[in-house]
């Protein structure tokens, strides 16, 4: 994972996660939904980086636990960007 | 337009044998029916059964009409999950010269929606929507929780269907449950099996399985896995007509979602839980239909003493 995917990551959660929690103090393994984010709110973190990294996600990713921490989001970006043949 | 739901064969023949013998009156309009006096004599035994399942806990009564404030539906979050089943109402606050204009138009059967203004009221979703902030208006809830009787109320569903089964308004048999989390999983666990004797005392057969709510678009498949995965909504099946059987009652644990939205606060201070149960009135009163026959009178003497005491 680069360093720049991680930080596009956080922005977007930032922005869009409704988090009640300073994204910067979560680890990359912190469980999202235990820090406040609720289910509406993870529609439209997925909606958000599906525009953010111009990708869409394939209906079997569309789960809680591909969104519940900012190394699994990161995990299903990179699986995407492997498959559209693009270096992670 | 909004696309029709087209029948199966089974559906549709069902459908045509109701409306032949007037127990379902046809509008014009697919999902919108006027209900005969056999259908309302199976659907308020119904009822009452419902109601006297309860009694034991001694539910509070609550009633609410079938409309709810529109800034309600707003702030519920139901625009977010199912923004292709609500139902805002529109009215007219034009001129005379407007008045007129409309009336040609809607006379020709043309399109007049840009004569409406939205209104401050919006078509109730499920029964349980005012509930919650009625409720929460008492303050903090006290030990033990709330357990409403919210009736048979009338809700909308903007989903034009030709399946006899799938209304677009139709009356829920609703019940909720305000408490601790444990409380309200609880009373959800005991009347999920209390729903489903009720059921096959009636001579239904049927089944309790795990569920989902139709959410809407790409965001609403993750939204029903998440559903499913923490076995939020139960729903009881039976086979009425189609391919699959229909679900006639559901269960739903909503954990904080509507508690946070209204304030619903433990004397603790934690936030309560909620759940709710629906019976679907008009599902179970075809199903009764579709299982023991067209005539309530030539019905098993079982079913109908549960239905009808005298």
């Amino acid at each position: 994972m680069s360093a720049e995917t991680n930080t596009a990551i956080r922005e977007v959660l930032r922005e869009h996660a409704r988090l009640p929690v300073d994204v910067d103090t979560l680890s990359d393994d912190a469980d999202l939904f235990t820090a406040g984010m609720t289910s509406h709110a993870s529609v439209n973190l997925m909606l958000a980086l599906e525009d953010a990294f111009d990708i869409e996600f394939p209906d079997r990713m569309l789960t809680r636990s591909v969104f519940e921490s900012i190394g699994a989001i990161t995990g299903a970006i990179d699986e995407i960007a492997v498959q559209n043949g693009q270096a992670a | 337009m909004t696309e029709v739901l087209p029948a199966s064969t089974d559906q549709a023949e069902f459908a045509a044998e109701l409306f032949e013998r007037e127990i379902l009156i046809e509008s014009g309009v697919p999902g919108l029916y006027g209900r005969g006096a056999v259908f309302e004599q199976i659907r308020t035994g119904f009822d009452a059964l419902v109601t006297k399942a309860a009694a034991p806990e001694g539910p509070e009564t609550l009633r609410f009409p079938p409309l709810l404030p529109r800034r309600q539906l707003e702030s519920s979050g139901y625009l977010h999950s199912f923004p292709h089943l609500a139902g805002s109402v529109f009215g007219f606050e034009g001129s005379e010269e407007d008045a007129l204009a409309q009336d040609t138009c809607a006379s020709a059967h043309e399109d007049w929606s840009e004569y409406q203004t939205m209104s401050e009221l919006a078509l109730v979703p499920a029964a349980c929507y005012p509930v919650y902030p009625a409720v929460a208006r008492r303050g903090a809830v006290p030990s033990g929780g709330f357990f409403v009787d919210a009736g048979g109320a009338w809700v909308f569903r903007h989903e034009p269907s030709e399946d006899p089964a799938r209304m677009q308004t139709f009356h829920q048999r609703e019940l909720v449950r305000i408490g601790s989390p444990d409380e309200v999983l609880e009373w959800r666990d005991t009347w999920r099996e209390r729903g489903l004797g009720l059921l096959r005392g009636l001579g239904l057969a049927a089944d309790v399985d795990r569920a989902a709510d139709p959410f809407f678009g790409r965001g609403g498949r993750m939204l029903a896995a998440n559903q499913r995965k923490q076995e939020l909504k139960y729903e009881l099946l039976v086979q009425i007509a189609g391919p699959e059987p229909t679900a006639v009652t559901s269960f739903n644990y909503h954990q904080e979602h509507f508690a946070q939205k209204y304030g619903l606060v433990l004397e603790d201070g934690s936030t309560a839980h909620t759940a709710c149960l629906g019976f679907g009135q008009e599902r179970i009163t075809l199903a009764l239909l579709r299982t023991h026959g067209f005539e309530p009178s030539s019905w098993p003497e079982e079913v109908r003493r549960e239905l009808w005491p005298s």
